[in-house]
């Protein structure tokens, strides 16, 4: 079970309910909970410009990884539309190192619906979907329980509120464990009952998604950011963070530090206070080596690099990504090569086959990281896997081959050394699986 | 009483998928929930599963198996009573998250996918399971275990194999 974290630091937003009962409605509601949707409901006729517009100043961008703006996000949707709109809240979590939004399901499963119902009010949809991975079944029974207590209150079904005409369904399900469903459109296809494969672009979302209809798709962290903000303004909301990046964000920081956790910190924090101040620093007093500052698919940073502020720009700019906000903290015992095949070795069994550069590079990598690290390599190896990850890049119809590519291509880059030590024998590792293991691993 | 004649599911579980059925705006949206659910209830993806899901959904058995060999919880072969997933993606391998897998199997005398011969555990290597923060973790069935101990993992087994005794005998 998720243990909660405290840290000075923090700026509570979106987890000041955290740890306070939250997913009993009531005690939801006694903590400002539902006043977001009234209040966009209270402003009549203007309600879907007053929610799109605050959500634009508040700079909100995309929790999931992509940090897109959701007030923008949500604009594109076409006010008229001969078919049905839809929200749909990704709750389906599976970017290693991440773990967020286990919490926020687990600590205020309202916010989640409220979001979702403030996102289909800013866009004229009155269906939503919350779609959860499907390891978090007992997130799920929160979920159901908690959407079944709204529709209780009347909060949710037809005439929320007592509004006339104002009707917002919400269907809450898991899938049934694949990586590849996390991204948007595959998420869609999984929703419609088939393989979670991705759809090509354009169409958006936007305009064609899910059913065909004009579909919202945002991650669940961000939605739930989306009551909080109507609350306290787009302005104030903006403010808490750095330019262009507003607001805090929930970081998972884990692997070598003292105090694993999932914190609220604004963004623009720096991530070497996150690592060595909010998380207590390197466990057992070691030295750092490196970080994969947002989930598995960033590339690395070495220790040296890690003076830098905790958002979407500031990381752009450092050569990584801020991602889903997913901080994995490497220490000086750890051997690069195997951390590098390890990550591979997700990838490849992840990819889902569709686009053939993903399916074969992935593969390919991880067969040659794996003669590299059992002390089989060839010099040339380390430029064959940085060939294949650099011919994956933008080749594919969804983001899984970057994911897989560009945590490679930093691990070799900026470890070389450590690959060449490998393959000089200097440092052959004894295999954690073997080939057999390996291979079969991806059924 | 379900609207599929000589359901293969129990009462409850005919009854929830006549109602699954109808809340999507296309019937077929229901197949991953009713896959995991039927799993759930007959301990894998059975030939007769996928039939009357089939049958339930309109569709042909083909395109239930193709969606059903897309993801990675569900299965066609029986697992064990409690089955052990244990995590060793990267948050979970720094902190250990191979030893416990290790620890699983010498325990458990059994590998990657087997069942014991009572039936009582299979054991699975799993990816991330989100549960990076208090890791190395592991889920047995869908309940999460985590900031794992090889002598924790040793009074979860325990609890489990106990819970498994006392249920035949009833």
């Amino acid at each position: 079970m998720p243990r909660l974290v405290s840290h000075p630091d923090e700026v509570k937003v979106l987890s000041r309910r955290f740890g306070q009962g939250a997913a009993n409605i009531d005690k939801y509601v006694e903590l400002d909970g539902y006043a977001a949707v009234q209040k966009a409901i209270a402003q009549g006729e203007e309600m879907p410009t007053w929610i799109i517009n605050t959500m634009k100043s508040s700079g909100l961008r995309g929790r999931g990884g992509a940090g897109f703006p959701t007030g923008m996000k949500w604009s594109f949707v076409p006010k008229a539309s001969p078919k049905p709109k839809y929200v749909l809240v990704n709750g389906d979590e599976s970017e290693p190192g991440t773990c967020k939004d286990h919490v926020l399901f687990r600590e205020d499963p309202h916010a989640v619906i409220e979001g979702a119902m403030i996102g289909g009010l800013a866009v004229g949809a009155k269906m939503g979907f919350i779609y959860l991975r499907g390891e978090y079944r007992y997130l799920l029974n929160i979920m159901e329980k908690a959407v079944a207590d709204a529709y209780a209150k009347g909060f949710l079904g037809k005439n929320i509120f007592g509004k006339e005409g104002l009707d917002f369904d919400i269907v809450t399900q898991t899938g049934a464990g694949a990586y590849e469903v996390g991204e948007e459109s595959a998420l869609m296809e999984s929703l419609e009952g088939k393989r979670g494969v991705p759809r090509i672009r354009p169409p958006f979302p936007a305009v064609v998604g899910l059913y065909g209809g004009p579909t919202i798709i945002n991650n669940a962290e961000t939605i739930a950011n989306a009551p909080h903000i109507l609350l306290m303004g787009g302005e104030a909301y903006a403010a808490l963070g750095t330019e262009r990046n507003g607001g805090t964000r929930l970081f998972g920081i884990s692997g070598h530090v003292e105090r694993p956790g999932v914190y609220e910190l604004p963004m623009g924090y720096s991530l070497r206070k996150a690592i060595y101040e909010v998380a207590g620093g390197i466990k057992g007093g070691k030295q750092l080596k490196a970080v994969v500052p947002g989930g598995a698919s960033c590339p690395v940073l070495r220790a040296d690099e890690i003076d830098v502020g905790l958002d979407f720009d500031q990381m752009a700019k450092a050569g990584t990504m801020l991602g889903s906000g997913g901080i994995v903290v490497l220490d000086e015992t750890v051997s690069i090569v195997e951390f590098a095949l390890r990550t591979i070795k997700f990838y490849q069994h992840e990819s889902c086959g569709w686009c053939i550069p993903c399916r074969e590079g992935t593969d390919w990598i991880k067969k040659t990281l794996t003669r590299v690290y059992e002390g089989g390599g060839q010099k040339k190896d380390i430029d064959n896997v940085q060939y294949l990850a650099e011919n994956m890049m933008g080749r594919t119809f969804c983001p899984l081959g970057d994911a897989a590519a560009m945590p490679t291509l930093g691990f070799v880059k900026k470890f070389r050394k450590e690959f060449e030590d490998y393959i000089d024998g200097k440092r052959a590792g004894t295999p954690v699986m073997t080939e057999q293991e390996l291979v079969g691993a991806g059924h | 009483m379900s609207t599929i004649a000589n359901t293969i599911f129990s009462p409850e579980l005919a009854a929830r998928f006549d109602k699954l059925v109808t809340i999507y705006p296309v019937k077929r949206s229901a197949l991953i929930p009713m896959l995991l659910y039927a799993q759930d209830e007959v301990g894998y993806v059975s030939e007769a599963v996928i039939q009357e899901i089939a049958k339930r959904l309109d569709l042909f058995d083909l395109e239930v198996r193709s969606v059903l060999s897309y993801y990675s919880m569900l299965r066609t072969k029986p697992a064990g009573k409690y089955n052990i997933q244990v995590c060793t993606n990267i948050s979970c391998m720094l902190r250990g998250g191979y030893e416990i897998l290790d620890h699983c199997k010498s325990k458990l005398g059994i590998g990657h996918k087997q069942v014991t011969p009572d039936g009582k555990f299979s054991l699975e290597e799993v990816e991330c399971i989100g549960a990076c923060c208090w890791a190395p973790a592991m889920q047995v069935n869908y309940d999460f275990h985590d900031e794992l101990t090889p002598a924790k993992v040793d009074e979860i087994l325990a609890d489990y194999s106990a819970k498994a005794t006392e249920k035949d005998g009833k």
